[in-house]
């Protein structure tokens, strides 16, 4: 019911837009509008002052419709044959996008592959980001041998090689949608620990932590209530970031042929279309075209989140 | 006054009131590892009552004030003495039993109000908050008490004030803000680090006047924690005044205004410029204490015999005790004794 805690935070520097009135006063409101813009209204109007952002998020909204309206646009498997190879994008109406060298369809690989990049995308940053943040709130909040002992297993992780710590695990473990995401956020979850652990450090020293305790507040909802909230926009700017390496470490994976051999992604698509490079040079470039797109829009997106929350912007926004 | 607020200030009345003390602070000493911060502070507060604690920066008073609320930071603790509250030793109670007390029967304000408040949560939040941790009320009854309060801290449109962030208030609201929360649950001790330390001076007289009505009216007790001997004198019903971890002085503020016994306390009063006075920067310095704040620990002796025009070879050996000189009135000076006797 209270606006997010988070993006409240951007109020401060927010010049409010006149039209805004209290959205959750009693009936006995004053008539005067309240200098406080709401949260979500300030992020749309940072999104609508920064243009790269607004395509960033129209191209992210675009391949984010593909991929779910993939099993209906392209109805059946994208690894089955359905045309003859090594058609050039543009040359049949059937295949639009053309076929690779075996005959099946880039534009519905395409699809259902944005559906495994976006999928595994989000579910290892959101892994990443929980055990992230939990555990890094928790090493910094308590302090003592609680951060000894997490900052070290946060140092062991950072310095193994991620990918070759992500090799060794896929390797391992079978490669399935699941195992990936879950590898993949093994591997980038102590960022975003670190970054918790430091916000939530400087938060504890606060005197309204001081305060709260001062009302009988427990740990616990110390640290969720108020610690946590503003702690949050670092960490929000990092999660658009975290999206974007999660696909290209997934890409990465699929084009070295360790990912999921029975779905179709955009790196298993580059990996096939690598032996021919010379002679159709489409079927490594679509993909690697997609791969490119998502990640700009994401990092578009990350910049105006970092503009919009990053109180550190603040004094430099007009 | 709202209804609702003079009922539950009723019920506080109607709670028994005993003889004894509602706080009493015993030879208390706080440390830091093997620095001691806090080297023996006695002290008791009568319900009702306002006791103002004075001293300078480290002089050890903001320790012992969170010391009571268990709130001690990281590397204190505890090094001695007892602290009693309603006459039960904090240091025998259960861990949820201490936490009950903060925010429950001892409500706390903070020097700054500008950093004590969450920047990311409205005023409105924050105090419906601080109710619910200690009464079972509904989020609907919460805001009303919520508007109540804030009424009886003098915010003026309650109604609209309730949804703001505490950037859109100004340091005065925001210390009245804090008083709220403190005062949500009807605590019997309000203790005031240092209230009015960072407010405007026009504003710092009301928010005394807004606490000391609160007292009054919810009847509570007041500790409150100052450097500033202006607000004693016209605030507090008795003054301790500590010095590098040490009582010094106690008495009521007139007697120790109009005859303060301790050297140090007898500088501090002529440090301080008065009106009267009409002291120009041309007719002289200032007067001032000679030398500099004395760390709390380091030497055995008096910790102000450094500073003291009156020190003799004694008070550099151990540390005067603190002893009775009028009723009421207790010094910690070997030298003021023995002549000055009743």
């Amino acid at each position: 019911m209270p606006p997010e805690p988070a993006a409240a935070a951007l109020t401060p520097g927010t010049p409010a837009a006149p039209a805004v009135a209290a959205p959750q006063l009693a009936p006995v409101a004053a008539p005067a509008p309240l200098p406080a813009a709401p949260a979500a209204n300030g992020l749309l109007a940072t999104l609508r002052r920064h243009p790269p952002a607004l395509i960033g998020a129209g191209v992210l909204l675009a391949i984010a419709v593909l991929a779910l309206a993939a099993p209906l646009l392209f109805p059946g498997d994208p690894l089955a044959i359905t045309g003859a190879p090594f058609l050039w994008p543009g040359t049949s109406l059937a295949h639009p996008l053309g076929t690779d060298s075996l005959g099946r369809d880039i534009l519905a690989g395409l699809a259902h592959g944005a559906r495994v990049s976006l999928g595994i995308g989000f579910a290892a940053a959101g892994l990443g980001l929980v055990v992230g943040i939990a555990l890094g709130a928790l090493a910094g909040y308590l302090g003592g041998w609680v951060d000894a002992v997490l900052s070290q297993l946060i140092e062991i992780f950072q310095t193994l090689p991620s990918f070759v710590l992500l090799v060794v695990l896929v390797s391992i473990a079978q490669p399935t949608t699941a195992t990936l995401s879950g590898a993949i956020a093994l591997v980038t979850w102590p960022m975003v620990a670190r970054l918790a652990r430091a916000e939530c450090r400087s938060l504890r020293e606060k005197d309204f932590v001081l305060a709260a305790r001062s009302l009988g507040y427990g740990h616990l909802r110390i640290l969720v209530h108020e610690i946590l909230p503003g702690a949050l926009p670092p960490i929000i700017v990092t999660a658009s970031v975290l999206v974007a390496s999660a696909i290209l470490m997934e890409s990465a994976l699929s084009f070295m042929g360790l990912g999921d051999p029975n779905t179709v992604s955009w790196g298993s698509m580059i990996g096939q279309g690598r032996e021919y490079l010379r002679s159709a040079w489409y079927m490594s470039a679509l993909p690697g075209l997609a791969i490119t797109l998502t990640v700009l829009a994401l990092n578009l997106l990350g910049d105006a989140l970092n503009e919009a929350l990053n109180p550190r912007r603040k004094g430099t926004r007009r | 006054m709202s209804a609702p607020l003079l009922s539950s200030a009723a019920a506080t009345l109607a709670r028994p009131r005993s003889i004894a003390p509602l706080l009493e602070v015993a030879n208390l000493r706080i440390a830091f590892g093997r620095q001691e911060a806090v080297q023996g502070v006695s002290f008791t507060l009568h319900e009702g009552e306002t006791l103002a604690l004075v001293g300078e920066s480290g002089s050890g008073k903001s320790l012992t004030a969170l010391s009571t609320l268990d709130l001690l930071p990281d590397g204190a603790a505890i090094s001695g003495g007892t602290i009693a509250f309603a006459g039960a030793d904090l240091a025998g109670l259960a861990p949820a039993a201490r936490r009950a007390l903060r925010g429950g029967d001892i409500g706390m304000i903070f020097q700054e109000p500008m950093t004590s408040l969450n920047p990311v949560m409205t005023i409105g939040q924050q105090i419906i908050e601080a109710l619910r941790q200690h009464q079972r009320l509904s989020r609907r009854a919460a805001r009303t008490r919520a508007l109540e309060l804030l009424d009886l801290v003098r915010i003026a449109d309650p109604h609209r004030r309730i949804e703001d962030y505490p950037h859109q208030l100004s340091g005065g609201m925001r210390q009245r803000v804090m008083i709220a929360m403190a005062v949500a649950a009807g605590p019997r001790l309000l203790i005031a680090d240092e209230p009015t330390t960072a407010l405007d001076v026009t504003i710092q007289a009301q928010v005394l006047e807004l606490i000391d009505r609160l007292r009054r009216d919810l009847s509570m007790a007041v500790l409150l924690i100052t450097h500033d001997l202006g607000v004693v004198g016209q605030w507090a019903d008795r003054v301790v005044v500590m010095y590098a971890g040490r009582t010094v002085e106690e008495g009521d503020p007139a007697a120790l205004f109009a005859r303060p016994l301790h050297p140090y306390t007898q500088g501090l009063l002529a440090a301080s410029p008065r009106l009267e006075d009409s002291h120009h920067y041309t007719s002289g310095p200032l007067v001032e204490i000679p030398g500099s704040i004395a760390s709390a620990s380091g030497q055995p002796g008096c910790a102000f015999a450094p500073r003291c025009p009156q020190a003799a070879a004694a008070c550099r050996i151990a540390p005067p005790p603190l002893r009775q000189w009028a009723a009421g009135r207790q010094v910690a000076c070997p030298r003021v004794l023995p002549e000055d006797l009743p």
